[in-house]
């Protein structure tokens, strides 16, 4: 029985073997619809949301599978005091997979460590989501055929932006991959991500404030948002909050097959104006997410065709 | 400076000098009714100047701790007068209930029965990471 709690645990065999399976089914999906036929995935989302859980949802009944489970906290019996190891061993009664989204760091391995059944991290607080990572590596390989060579712009919140260091942490398992890393210095990566991950496997990285100078070089620009609720403080928050915005001028000299990713939801840092640029790539990554948890879960509950 | 020699016990040799407190405090030596001698600043040939422990009693150590404050240190075991084991003492792979995580954002802040498990993630540089959020743990 196995369970997904950081990118990391996936081999880069696995996680050639999910992207397979998932591109597998977006050609055939009917071969698929009743694979997970009798099992059950319980969501348990102890803080809201709504585009994860209802992805891994999709999911389960793209799968021919049920879904039971909560969207909040306060409908949980978390509310009520309970740990959340009892609430593993709780649901591992009643279902064959969980989906867990919690506030607290940790709190899925918690799960993990209890559950008699595959737990999936579905997002612990800044910590990791490593179904996030799996989406985005999927649109990457649908977009541009693979991960060798390739120039990632990441930008926005690296600081705090949890997606992106699970995306370092993937993509630097890959040849020759560079990354730029554009943010404000307030936002930088943290030297620990640099440390462990870039330096450690000795990969090409430079660090810039100016998104407009490095566009040219980029084959991925992954934006994200500066998210309210990672900071303590409203004033350094709404001080950052708009360091980067991506504008069609700002695209004006990038390469005609970038390819422009975003965890989503955005607030304002890409321009609507964009949405309808063919380079756009980041409500494929909505659609790829879900094929993703649909090969994962398929994977965790040891089901084939 | 004369401390006699101890029948049935322990001694914890080759301390870096200054640690014997911490290992006194953190081993929870203070809880014992026993004889235990700290002696600071001994003179060692290998080491320069070293700390010693010596405990009066069949105490049984916490080794995961000992090596965790100082991982160089050498556990004598004293039957009837003579040495019956000498252990090294080396980084342990994982502390229990030794170190506290302090990331308010971290499951064990707010799950009380959960024990607050540190995992060996870099031996080298001595770094410590909670097995939960991964937060680095502060070097003794």
């Amino acid at each position: 029985m196995r369970s997904l709690i950081s990118i990391l645990d996936l081999s880069v065999a696995e996680i050639d073997e999910l992207v397979a399976t998932a591109n597998d089914i977006i050609e055939n999906p009917k071969k698929y619809s009743e694979v997970c036929h009798g099992k059950k995935l319980a969501t348990l989302f102890f803080e809201p949301s709504t585009r994860t859980r209802l992805s891994f949802e999709a999911a389960m009944y793209e799968l021919g599978g049920c879904v039971l489970g909560f969207s909040e906290a306060q409908s949980s019996s978390a509310a009520k005091g309970e740990s959340v190891a009892d609430t593993a061993k709780t649901i591992s009664c009643y279902a064959d997979i969980i989906a867990m989204r919690h506030p607290k760091e940790g709190a899925p391995l918690v799960a993990a460590m209890n559950a008699s059944i595959p737990v999936i991290n579905a997002g612990d607080g800044g910590h990791n989501h490593p179904t996030q990572t799996l989406a985005d590596l999927l649109t990457i390989q649908r977009e541009k055929g693979g991960f060798k060579g390739l120039t990632v712009g990441l930008c926005g919140d690296l600081k705090f932006g949890r997606t992106v260091h699970s995306l370092i942490e993937a993509m630097s398992r890959y040849e020759d991959v560079k990354f730029v890393l554009i943010s404000p210095e307030e936002l930088k990566l943290p030297s620990y991500v640099k440390n462990d991950v870039l330096k450690k496997h000795g990969i090409k990285y430079k660090q810039t404030t100016d998104l407009e100078a490095v566009m040219p070089e980029l084959d991925i620009l992954y934006m994200t948002r500066v998210q309210r609720e990672r900071f303590f403080n409203e004033e350094d928050y709404l001080r950052l909050k708009d360091s980067y915005i991506l504008t069609p001028q700002k695209l004006k000299n990038a390469k005609a097959d970038l390819s422009i990713m975003h965890p989503l939801p955005r607030v304002n840092e890409i321009s609507v104006a964009i949405d309808n640029d063919p380079r756009a790539a980041y409500f494929k990554q909505v659609l790829n997410g879900k094929y993703m948890r649909m090969a994962l879960i398929m994977k965790l509950l040891e089901v084939t065709v | 400076m004369n401390i006699n020699p101890i029948k049935n016990g322990i001694v914890i040799d080759h301390i870096t000098a200054g640690k014997a407190m911490q290992i006194y405090t953190l081993l929870g030596l203070d809880k014992l009714d026993c004889s235990v001698a700290i002696i600071k600043n001994v003179e060692s040939g290998r080491m320069g100047k070293k700390d010693i422990v010596k405990i009066d009693f069949d105490y049984e150590i916490d080794i995961d701790v000992l090596g965790y404050i100082d991982s160089g240190v050498t556990v004598n075991v004293i039957k009837n007068g003579e040495i019956i084991e000498k252990k090294a003492v080396e980084l342990p792979e994982k502390l229990t209930n030794v170190i506290f995580c302090k990331n308010p954002r971290c499951i064990s802040s707010c799950e009380q029965e959960l024990p607050h498990i540190f995992k060996l993630t870099d031996k080298n540089q001595k770094i410590y990471r909670c097995l939960y959020c991964e937060t680095k743990a502060k070097n003794l």
